[in-house]
This record gives structure tokens, sequence and C-alpha cells, in this order.
């Protein structure tokens, strides 16, 4: 085995970086891959939060890369999905305790016995940043369908272009189809228009998912929700498989369309 | 030791170190070993590295930055006489000019710009955050993204969407044109008018704008006579 390493970033905060990171790993691992999800927001440590695993960390990031442990003790097993595994960041030191050599060679002492490593990166473009992006093997830049937020996309792709990582892929979070039809969100369209790279997945806007990071249970487990089909599907397109994008339009499909059309005249 | 192959200087704002002609390898490794000897000096220093006509990659430039980073030391400009180097730097965010005066009075750096006709050709797309700066034309062939910005002494051409800041004419040229497939800039200036887009209706055209009595004006590119 050889992993791959996912960098998944954004530019703007509060787009939705650590729940992603949760469920496409959760996702992946329920397929059989083994995953390790690492925290790299040193600082304000929240991925082992909306996994559920808080109360479990003994060792951190910092403590594996300083060698107060070894990586394995750092490697926190998760509690629903076997093969799924979370490295925390310290909760109590910043940026500067890690530097970008140091993810690469931890990355790669993990890279052996794995499929998959996911770095959920922090907001902004400085050290964090870096820090996340200097191990990544493929980068997934996640957006709102916010003017703020695709802003930030657009320059955190240009930086991420320049560090020769190839072309990142892009998840579009959050996106609610009502608001789209009345004019008052951007669209799909627009969005990947603007930013012109490979749309990896829409995730639709969903109350779940706040429910599901604030249980600590990921949302890709609720078979039922909107948030987790896409989630799951967005996992079987990083595996390469071909999953069409309208699978994730449940509830809109074609003749819902035509007779919105129709249905316009009157309202 | 090799510490004379390395000069520096202290400029305005940072740092100034002529990297000397040789392989990149060796030459980064020297300074970086003068840099270690010396770490009082440079520790939280910014700094700007000359390196000559070198032709020079993101992962060349990133690789020094992170070696920086590492002792404290911000990379802040690249200069090269090498386009190529000239714009890895600004891919990577960082200045290709910098006020080169030593600390103390201060002198115009932006006048000997404007001369003759030479234009940057730029085949990509534009992103937020990207600033190109050029005495001559800039042609874009590419969207220019908003958050982008574009500044010449001549003419700037976008044969993609234009949504960025442009500056024609950024030396007092009034004479400056800016054309564009789909022209909604956030921003346009051109010598020292500045204006910004009416919103726009229907389908976007090709336009080019320039300045008619003062005013900042498009116009359709179909209906233009040139």
């Amino acid at each position: 085995m050889s992993a791959k390493i996912l960098t998944i970033t954004s530019g703007k905060g509060g787009v939705g970086k650590t729940t992603a990171t949760a469920n496409i790993g959760a996702a992946l691992a329920k397929r059989g891959q083994k995953v390790v999800c690492i925290d790299a927001d040193i600082g304000l440590r929240n991925l082992d939060v909306v996994m559920g695993l808080e109360n479990r960390i003994v060792y951190d990031l910092v403590d594996a890369v300083e060698g107060r442990c070894r990586l394995k003790q750092a490697m926190i097993r998760d509690k629903y999905i076997p093969n799924l595994y979370l490295i925390p960041s310290a909760q109590t030191r910043d940026k500067t305790a890690v530097s970008p050599s140091d993810m690469i060679r931890l990355c790669n002492e993990l890279r052996a016995d794995l499929d998959w490593i996911l770095i959920d990166s922090p907001a902004g473009i400085e050290r964090g940043f870096k820090n996340a992006i200097a191990p990544a093997d493929e980068v997934i830049v996640i957006t709102n369908p916010e003017v703020s937020a695709v802003r930030d996309a657009d320059r955190i792709i240009g930086i991420v272009e320049a560090e020769e990582k190839g072309s990142p892929q892009l998840l579009l979070n959050r996106l609610d189809r009502d608001m789209v039809k009345q004019n008052n969100m951007l669209s799909a369209e627009d969005v990947v228009d603007l930013l012109a790279i490979q749309l990896l997945g829409i995730v639709p806007e969903d109350k779940a998912v706040l429910i599901s990071t604030n249980k600590g249970t990921p949302i890709v487990l609720d078979e039922k929700s909107p948030a987790g089909q896409a989630y799951r599907n967005i996992a079987r397109r990083i595996l390469g498989e071909d999953v069409p994008l309208l699978d994730l339009d449940k509830g809109s499909g074609f003749f819902n369309r035509i007779s919105s059309v129709f249905g316009s005249g009157d309202k | 030791m090799q510490a004379k192959e390395i000069e520096v200087k202290g400029i305005k704002n940072g740092i100034l170190v002529e990297v000397k002609d040789g392989d990149w390898q060796t030459q980064k490794d020297a300074l970086l070993q003068h840099i270690d000897q010396n770490q009082g000096f440079f520790e939280g220093a910014q700094l700007v590295v000359n390196v000559g006509s070198r032709v020079l990659k993101s992962p060349d430039l990133a690789s020094l930055r992170n070696a920086l980073s590492d002792r404290e030391i911000k990379l802040w400009a690249v200069l090269s006489t090498s386009l190529v180097t000239e714009r890895t730097s600004q891919d990577l965010g960082l200045a290709i000019m910098v006020d080169q005066s030593s600390p103390g009075p201060e002198k115009d750096p932006i006048n000997s710009l404007l001369d003759g006709d030479e234009a940057v050709f730029l085949r990509r797309t534009l992103r937020s955050g990207h600033k190109v700066k050029h005495p001559g034309h800039i042609v874009v062939l590419g969207d220019v993204n908003p958050g982008a910005e574009l500044i010449a002494g001549g003419n700037i051409i976008v044969w993609g969407k234009l949504r960025g800041v442009v500056h024609a004419g950024a030396m007092g040229d009034t004479e400056a044109v800016v054309c564009s497939l789909d022209l909604s800039p956030t921003q346009l200036r051109i010598a020292d008018k500045i204006s910004i887009s009416p919103p726009k209706k229907g389908k976007a055209r090709p336009e080019i704008a320039q300045l008619e009595n003062g005013q900042v004006t498009a116009r359709d590119w179909s209906k233009f006579t040139r």
C-alpha cells in the first residue's frame, strides 16, 4: 500500500473543511479503505470534536513531530468505522510548532500502511495552510456559493497551482437549490464558471449536518440525509468511479423541473 | 569560507542579497549557510534575493522560501531579469520589484518605466491575488478573475472575461485602451481616471474602453471605428 495524500482547504473559514474531511474520511473507510484524517489546524483543534473522538486523545500531531510519541500512538481509531483513524492537532501550541518539511516527513512515514491520508487545512494562506499543502498529492478546495468564499477559493487555487500540485478539485458546499432558483444565491454553474476547475461534488444545504457534527457522528452514516448521500458519492468519485452529478439533485429530477417551468407563471 | 560569494546590502524595507552565477543548488546552499552563520543579523528579516538571469521554477523558489521560513526569515521578493522567474515569483505571491535604495532619503522608483512598445503575454487564468505589473502592454489569453490586478504602462487586452482591477496607461498615457471579450472589471482605470462597470444587460460582447473627453467610455467592438 502507498497512501495518497489529499489536502482539504478553502482559504475562508467556516465553509466546511473539517466536516468535509470527517465525512470523506468516513465514507472512504466505509468502502473498505484504510484512512487517516490529520487535523493540521494546530491551536484550533476541531476535527476530533466533529468525529466524536475528543475524549480519546492522548498524543497529538505535535507530540509525534517532536518525538514524544510514536506516530502509531497518535493515531486514534474511530468508534464507528474500523479502518478510520484520526491524528488530532495540539490545542495548546500554534502553527509554528510544525514546519512544511515536518509534515512531508510525517506523511511519508504514514504512507506505507494506509490507502488515504486526508489533511484538514486551517483557514488562511499562512504557515498552517502551507503545512497542510506541503505533503499533498492532490488538493480539494471547498467553497460555499457565496461571493467572498469563492473569491478566497480562487486565491487558494492560484497558490496551489503555483506550488505545482496540479489543478485542485472543487467541492461546493451548502448549495440551496431553492435559493438558486429564486436568484438569491450563486449557482453551481456560476461558481464553476469563475473558478474553472474540475467539480468533485456538490453538497446540498442540510440541517442534519449541524446535528451530526454536534453529536460527533459522521453524516455519511445517515442513509436518509441528502448531504450524507453527496459525501458518499464524492468518496466514490475519489475512488475513481464515475458517479453523475445529477445523482445529487434528488427531488428535483427531470419531471419536477418541467413542472416548475410551467408552474412559475401563475405564482 | 564561501561567505565572500554572497553580497548583502541593507535596503529600505529589508535585506537585499545578490546570488552569484553558478549552479542554483550550490548557491542556495551557500546562501543558507551564510544565513546560519549570521543568524542574529537575518532572523525576522524580509529578504530580497536577486537571482540575475537564472530561470527558476516554482519548486526552486518554494524550497528556498520554505528553507528561509524554517529560519524565521520571510522571502519578500525575487529580482530577476528572466520573465519566467518573474512569473514564478508572482505565482508564489512574491514581489518582483522593490525599492532598492538604502534606508534613508526616498527616491521615485517608478520613473524609468514606460519604455518602447514591449508587451507581456500571459496564457492563463489570473486568479484573485495575482498582480501583473508591466511598463509596456499586457495581453492575457484567459480570464482575469475578481481580486486579480493588471497594471500596464500601455494597453491591456484580455481575450477572456475581465472581472478584476485593470489600470492602463498607468504612467499617465491618456491614449491607452482596455479591450476584453467580456468587459466587467471591478474597477477600470485609464491614466488618472477611475471608473467602475455599469450593471450589464444581456449577453457579453467584446468591448473597448478608452478615454473620451476625460471620461472612461466603453464601446461595442463591432461598432468601434478603427
